[in-house]
């Protein structure tokens, strides 16, 4: 911190670590945006009306499954955040796009297991149960795509020697990003999946 | 003392375009806060306009100048407009104009992303004002209770609400984000963290304020509109929803924001004060402290607004305590002002005047809160003129006056030139007189039972001549905003200049030009203690008065480059796609279309962000 602190006052600024700040502080924020959502789903989670329940729609299994793949798309972020401090260009790139297909996986899953849970009746309107399900998991999802778009724009942009360690969206920020919606994950996984069996 | 520009130093010669294309493509932090303060002033003729005609009807008993319905719209786009489309953005304005300055930075962290928040921010606004033209304006009240804003799903009035409030969220957000990284990566050498003047202090709190209640309000948000639209249960009672967790949401959210909007005005007072009186804050530390103190607090009160919601008598006791307790920080805070008053040498100018009456306003209108805190009082007073009046005391009275306040001290800094002290006068003291003829009366209708949100009274309840002095009280305070309209008009050409120190000031802004440079520091200055442009000024006697330096300290002369951020329209660009995804999503499933094309428009913007960076890089 101090060192950077001294280079980010002597003139201009370090960009860099400007933005890494910038993307703890904003993850701060993610925070309670999951949490919130978390509290409305442990809030409705027993109210299922006459719908189906959980227990009566999950597949473990699968989902652990899905989720397992989601996990190791960290994996995949770490090898790539290690090649491009080596700088070593050609690494990095197949580290990502590795973690996007990771990612890319993890989302066909979750399309697959909304058809599967609306054939048995489970959808949007059915309850708050499933309203507050769908919402949250929903939401999720969609920062899985948004970091799917930053690893593949990250992987574009190094391609024609564009890419430099302190410009633009870098490794290590989208890595911050895409290991908190992994970890987010862990905990809907925790709390939507596994407590209610 | 001032630092000429032409020999210091260098600055790299970056096109700008002029007119309105530059004003569009602008990443200058100061252009900036001028665009937030100028959008903040037009988004307040609405505002106000609103407020009149809902005190036109209001005036005498039976009024006939709008239905029903077309009070809900006014009162609700009122409430809704002065919150988030005037007195947030002109606190915005403030915090984007000075905040490097005052840290002694050339900008912000992230230029570009200022520009983007800003443009977010105009279009949420559009967004929402166009709903009088579209159909009706929102009308469920500007904190929007379920399941009153889940009905009528065919009527898009509440989804413009809802998603025109995401959207400003965002905006808010993103601007939080960006303040934080300055405050924390950008400061001068030297400039500790509590060396930071009080207004960076309290912008620094707000920011954090906004990074974690707006997500909460924001997930509400979004179950409203989808309780609207794709017919989700959140709000539905009959299917187990629970219309008070929106309750909760909007007050985890709307409690810690009525310290959004008054903070930064604290914050300006706690700048205006020193200056005028020739003191230094007294005990300085402990309003930083108590400024922090109310910003953890503010998350821990939100449920008094909800004790007639039937909460059960703990958490009534709960809620009641804290809220009281909540008062002991801000008592701290107007006993500082009134230290650093004491014994000073004061100048009465208009700057002043507004702050002095934001004291006694404040006052006012925190005296009244307290009552709130009281649960069997707050049953008595819920939903009546009582709570206008309160709130419009701290908004109206405290709020504003400390807006203004910053208006007359920092016109200065950013125009150049001096804002007419005769009209200003006449300003502040129109605006105190119809501020307390408007709301002053409101204390009494609702002690004698008049219930807010009502369209019209039958004659003969005790309401009418109260009714009739805050109407007269609300035009008073209308010719006074016309008053400054005139002095800002008046002033342009012939105000007085103003050069770069006129209020013998004590931070960093009065060190600079006025207007600033682009760069806003030749060289960056290099912070040895509190106050430190007023130590650059004055050495102490032995009785600890100020003595003016016979040669005071000029800062050094450097010849190195500096970079400033390229003009760019990406921001703008991804904001407008932001716009019409949003408009899209209120005509769905037909609006789909508009959604794609939105959301095609916002990722090219984003893209072209990202390329661009790199291309100017290219170029060193
Ligand atoms: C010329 C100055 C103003 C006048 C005459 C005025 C008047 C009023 C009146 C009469 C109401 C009550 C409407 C009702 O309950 O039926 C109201 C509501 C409200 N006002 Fe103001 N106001 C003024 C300025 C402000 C300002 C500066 C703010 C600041 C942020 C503000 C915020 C609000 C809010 C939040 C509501 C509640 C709206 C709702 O219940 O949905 N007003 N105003
Ligand atoms: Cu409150």
């Amino acid at each position: 911190m101090s060192e950077h602190a001294v280079e980010a006052h002597s003139g201009g600024h370090d960009a860099g670590h400007a933005r890494k700040v910038a993307m703890w502080v904003f993850l701060g924020s993610e925070c309670l945006f999951f949490g919130t959502l978390i509290a409305t789903f442990l809030l409705y989670r027993g109210r299922t009306g006459d719908g189906p329940a959980a227990s009566d729609v999950f597949d473990i299994p699968f989902t652990s499954v899905s989720s397992f793949i989601l996990l190791m798309s960290s994996l995949t972020m770490v090898l790539a955040h290690h090649a491009a401090s080596r700088r070593d260009r050609r690494t990095m790139r197949i580290w990502l796009i590795a973690t996007a297909l990771l990612g890319t996986v993890f989302l066909a899953g979750q399309v697959f297991e909304f058809t599967e849970f609306v054939e048995h009746g489970l959808t949007v309107t059915t309850s708050p149960f499933a309203s507050s399900f769908y919402l949250l998991t929903g939401l999720h999802g969609a920062h899985v795509a948004v970091g799917v778009l930053m690893l593949l724009v990250t992987a574009f942009m190094s391609f024609g020697g564009r890419y430099r360690d302190d410009e633009g969206m870098n490794v290590e920020i989208v890595g911050l990003y895409w290991h908190f919606v992994d970890i987010v994950w862990i905990v809907i996984f925790t709390v939507v999946y596994l407590l209610q069996v | 003392m001032a630092v000429t520009t032409d020999t210091a130093a260098s600055v790299d010669s970056v096109v700008r375009p002029r007119g309105l294309w530059g004003w569009l493509t602008t990443t200058d932090h100061k252009r900036i806060g001028i665009l937030y303060g100028v959008t903040a002033i037009a988004f307040g003729v609405v505002g106000g306009t609103e407020a009149l005609l809902i005190r036109l009807q209001l005036a005498t008993p039976n009024g006939e100048i709008l239905s029903a319905d077309a009070y809900n719209q006014m009162f609700t786009m009122h409430g809704t407009t002065m919150v988030f489309l005037v007195v947030m953005p002109a606190a915005a304005a403030f915090t984007n104009y000075f905040l490097p300055i005052l840290l002694g930075a050339r900008d912000v962290a992230f230029p570009r992303l200022n520009a983007l928040s800003y443009w977010v921010f105009v279009f949420g606004g559009l967004f929402l004002t166009l709903t009088f033209f579209l159909g009706g304006a929102p009308d469920g009240g500007w904190f929007g209770y379920a399941p009153l804003s889940t009905q009528v799903p065919e009527v898009v009035r509440m989804d413009y609400w809802a998603l025109g409030l995401i959207v400003l969220g965002l905006a808010s957000v993103l601007s939080s984000v960006n303040f934080i990284t300055t405050v924390l990566t950008m400061r001068a050498p030297g400039m500790t963290l509590m060396r930071m003047p009080v207004f960076a202090w309290m912008a620094t709190v707000v920011s954090f304020l906004l990074l974690f209640s707006l997500p909460m309000i924001t997930v509400g948000l979004f179950q409203v509109f989808m309780d609207r639209n794709l017919g989700t249960t959140f709000y539905d009672a009959a299917m187990g929803g629970e219309p008070i967790l929106w309750q909760h949401l909007f007050w985890l959210f709307g409690h810690p924001e009525v310290y959004v909007l008054i903070l930064p005005a604290m914050g300006i007072v706690s700048e205006v004060l020193p200056t005028f009186s020739r003191k230094p804050l007294f005990g300085r530390s402990f309003v930083i402290f108590s400024g922090m103190a109310i910003g953890f607090m503010g998350f821990g009160v939100w449920a008094h607004h909800m004790f007639t919601a039937g909460l059960g008598p703990v958490a009534e006791a709960a809620f009641g305590l804290t809220t009281m307790f909540i008062a002991v920080p801000t008592g701290v805070k107007i006993f500082n002002w009134l230290g650093t008053i004491w014994g000073g040498s004061l100048r009465l100018n208009t700057a002043m005047l507004f702050s002095l009456g934001f004291i006694f306003l404040f006052v006012i209108g925190g005296l009244s809160g307290v009552t709130h805190s009281i649960v069997p009082s707050d049953a008595q007073q819920h939903d009546t003129y009582y709570v206008v009046a309160h709130f419009h005391y701290v908004l109206f009275g405290g709020a504003v006056f400390g807006i203004f306040s910053g208006v007359y001290y920092w016109w200065p800094k950013v125009t150049g030139r001096l804002l007419d002290e005769r009209l200003g006068k006449w300003h502040f003291w129109l605006m105190f007189v119809g501020m307390n003829f408007t709301f002053g009366p409101m204390h009494v209708l609702g002690l004698n039972g008049m219930p807010r949100r009502t369209y019209r009274y039958p004659e003969g309840l005790g309401f009418d001549m109260w009714n009739m002095m805050a109407t007269v009280g609300a035009f008073t305070i209308a010719t006074a905003v016309l008053v400054f309209l005139a002095n800002w008009w008046r002033t342009r050409t012939r105000g007085e200049i103003a050069g770069p120190d006129p209020w013998d000031g004590r931070t960093l802004e009065w060190s600079i030009p006025s207007p600033p440079p682009e760069h806003n520091f030749d060289i960056i200055p290099t912070v040895v203690a509190e106050d430190d442009f007023w130590h650059r000024k004055y050495v102490e006697d032995d009785s600890g008065n100020p003595v003016a330096r016979e040669a005071p300290v000029e800062s050094p002369v450097s010849t190195e480059p500096i970079h400033l951020p390229s003009p760019s329209y990406h921001p703008v660009l991804a904001a407008f796609g932001i716009f019409v995804t949003a408009i899209g999503a209120v005509y769905l499933p037909w609006g789909l279309l508009a959604v794609g094309t939105g959301a095609v428009i916002t990722m090219w913007g984003l893209f072209g962000w990202s390329m661009e960076s790199l291309t100017r890089r290219e170029h060193e």
